[in-house]
């Protein structure tokens, strides 16, 4: 790419050749009803060619209006779309060089599943030959082979699924951009196809960006995740960078389940923190930063990584005491659900590796213990 | 247990036996045929009349059968004049009111705009008005921009109240389609028109063709807008009603049934279209 192009354009001369997607300062505003909702309160992402790449929130928090904006059905309020280190921004939708996988797939129901494949390439201008072979190829790779006359209604919603997939990378496009594409399947289905995605992106090497509200989805398949709420991107990151050090409150909610254990800090280190919990209980926690004595602070540590016992577990930096309240048993692992010396509720998952009896009943007191290094201060903790 | 299911099972074999039991489960049945045969009956009546070898001005009493009338269909040029200009009309009406309804029906069903809620209106108005109302007030209308009735004032006037009823049902067809239909065309690349040709146009197509078959039939047996926008040119129904003081010639039995024949032949048409279609 030369520096010339780069030189309108802020973003750093790597990431313009480099990244298949970036958005500078995108902001989506509508007019609804004579007031404006702000769908879209700046974002800036860069996503890399062949990234699989999630965008994560619940309804509302502008996830699909970004994915809009990127194919082109929306034209931003401010900010700009960046395909390949070009600006876009203003091009229409059968301009761009992203195609789409819509929600409820889309298909043309008046069009033979070839036909619909094929719809793109003809578009084109592709020549007869070529389209045939390509559409193929395509129907091949999400094994569709020999369904090509079939109209969409007469297949089932996986393959249906398939189908709109098909007709979107048929173009080899510069990113794929994928709307809830699993929501209307089942379980099952949905977790086959979630390995399937997974197989296809890596064979036909393209970027995917895919928005979804279901946080297992997104953690199952990601490279990277972006969490989106309320119109901004609250935590960018791997997978397991989010689920283990979340930003903020709402990411340690929003993925997973989380702990919150809120207490006064006591002492105050260069990297870590004491903080007083319920009556006179110690917590360790890793923090960036030194707080004032008796600032409240509020940390989270996951289910999985509590070690419940009925005895003290020796001189750990994090143990605090409570009673069982209830114990659910799950098969592959056991839930307790422990009320603290201070009166939050704490979930504790244990894997059910042995088939020996529960470690407690309900009522029982027990000590809670975890590595300091599983534990986040809330917001304090810069993603490493 | 075995005596409680045989009870059980006596009561419909003895509601069978009793006339009354016979007709309660097969009420509906009978209501049915009913209603069919008082649907159909008087047109059964206009396709036999059609065939009657009657002898006097008047066809009103069965004389014998005759296939001459078939031979003479066009033996009464009024008649055939009359006919032509009605098939003429009701086809430009097909034509230009299914076009600008279908139009009106997209604009409605898809879109958004200023004026959205006064257009509806005005169209139910036009489908709710009634006919005599309508055809004084154009009557009125075209005597007063002094246009010469005739031809295009019936022409104009079909086409006015017939467009109402294609954008309604364009409307509804257009109201069942997904939007990211046309998203995901435009996605793969295909322009404003091309979308339309290649998807909308596809998609909406029974509702268009539904809304243009229903303005044909309104305006090719529209008497009381007609009768008041025609001036000195004669349709088919004004021929016959013209003709009633002396005397309807079998022929109008003829060409009723023949114009009969081709809206069922039509609608069966469609019928299996729709039908492979939806295979």
């Amino acid at each position: 790419m030369p520096m010339t192009e780069t030189a309108d354009a802020p973003a750093p001369a790597a990431a313009a050749t480099l990244s298949a997607i970036e958005l500078i300062g995108v902001v989506k505003t509508y007019q609804s009803r004579g007031e404006a909702v702000h769908a879209v309160k700046g974002i800036d992402l860069t996503i890399a060619q062949g990234e699989f790449f999630s965008l994560l929130g619940p309804s509302g928090c502008g996830k699909t209006t970004t994915m809009r904006v990127i194919a082109g059905f929306e034209e931003p309020t401010a900010g700009e779309v960046c395909l390949q280190g070009k600006n876009v921004t203003g091009v229409p939708a059968n301009k761009r060089d992203v195609n789409m996988v819509f929600q409820s797939y889309a298909l043309f129901p008046h069009m033979s599943v070839f036909e619909n494949v094929a719809f793109g390439l003809r578009r084109k201008g592709v020549e007869k030959a070529e389209v045939t072979r390509r559409t193929a190829e395509m129907l091949e790779i999400v094994d569709l082979a020999g369904r090509e006359k079939r109209r969409p209604k007469q297949l089932s919603g996986g393959q249906q699924q398939r189908v709109a997939l098909a007709r979107a990378l048929v173009n080899r496009p510069r990113a794929l951009l994928l709307d809830e594409p699993l929501g209307a399947l089942d379980l099952k289905l949905r977790q086959a196809m979630q390995v399937e995605l997974k197989r296809i992106q890596r064979e036909v090497g393209i970027t995917f960006v895919y928005v979804t509200h279901d946080q297992g989805e997104a953690l199952a398949m990601s490279d990277r995740i972006a969490v989106m709420n309320d119109g901004v991107i609250e935590q960018l990151g791997s997978p397991r960078e989010i689920y283990e050090h979340p930003a903020s409150k709402f990411v340690a909610g929003f993925i997973g389940t989380s702990n919150l254990l809120t207490g006064t800090v006591a002492e105050s280190g260069a990297d870590t923190a004491v903080i007083r919990y319920g009556a006179d209980e110690r917590i360790t926690v890793p923090v960036r930063g030194v707080f004032a004595e008796g600032a409240e602070l509020e940390l989270t540590v996951r289910p999985e990584k509590i070690d419940l016992r009925l005895e003290a577990p020796g001189n750990g930096a994090c143990q605090i005491t409570g009673t069982v309240t209830e114990v659910v048993y799950l098969g592959t692992s056991t839930n307790y659900n422990v009320r603290t010396s201070a009166g939050a509720d704490v979930v504790v998952f244990t894997q059910n590796a042995s088939s020996a009896d529960d470690i407690a009943v309900r009522g029982d007191s027990v000590w809670l213990s975890w590595e300091p290094e599983h534990s986040y201060a809330i917001g304090t903790e810069a993603a490493p | 247990m075995s005596t409680r299911t045989a009870e059980r099972a006596a009561p419909p074999a003895a509601r069978r036996r009793s006339p009354l039991g016979f007709l309660r489960g097969r009420s509906l049945h009978i209501y049915t045929w009913l209603v069919i045969a008082w649907l159909l009956l008087p047109i059964c009546v206009m396709i036999l009349f059609g065939f009657n070898d009657t002898q006097s001005r008047y066809n009103t009493k069965w004389q014998g059968f005759t296939f001459k009338w078939y031979g003479e269909l066009f033996a009464i040029d009024e008649l055939t004049t009359a006919l032509i200009n009605s098939l003429l009309i009701a086809l430009l009406t097909m034509l230009i009111a299914g076009t600008l309804g279908t139009l009106i029906g997209l604009a409605l069903g898809r879109y958004r705009f200023r004026g959205a809620g006064p257009l509806n209106l005005v169209m139910f108005a036009a489908i709710a008005c009634a006919e005599i109302v309508m055809g004084a007030s154009l009557l009125s209308m075209f005597v007063t921009l002094s246009a010469p009735l005739g031809f295009w004032t019936i022409l104009i006037a079909h086409v006015m109240f017939s467009v109402s009823f294609v954008a309604v049902t364009v409307r509804a067809r257009v109201l069942t389609l997904d939007p990211a239909l046309e998203e995901a065309a435009r996605d793969l690349g295909a322009g404003p028109l091309t979308t339309f040709r290649l998807v909308t146009f596809p998609m909406i197509f029974p509702g268009v063709m539904a809304g243009s078959l229903l303005a044909f039939a309104l305006s090719i047996d529209d008497f009381v807008i007609t009768n008041f926008t025609a001036g000195g040119t004669v349709t088919f129904p004004l021929w016959i009603w013209g003709s009633t003081r002396v005397g309807t010639p079998p022929q109008v039995n003829v060409m009723g049934t023949l114009i009969f024949a081709v809206g069922v032949l039509l609608a069966i048409g469609l019928r299996l279209i729709a039908r492979r279609r939806a295979a």
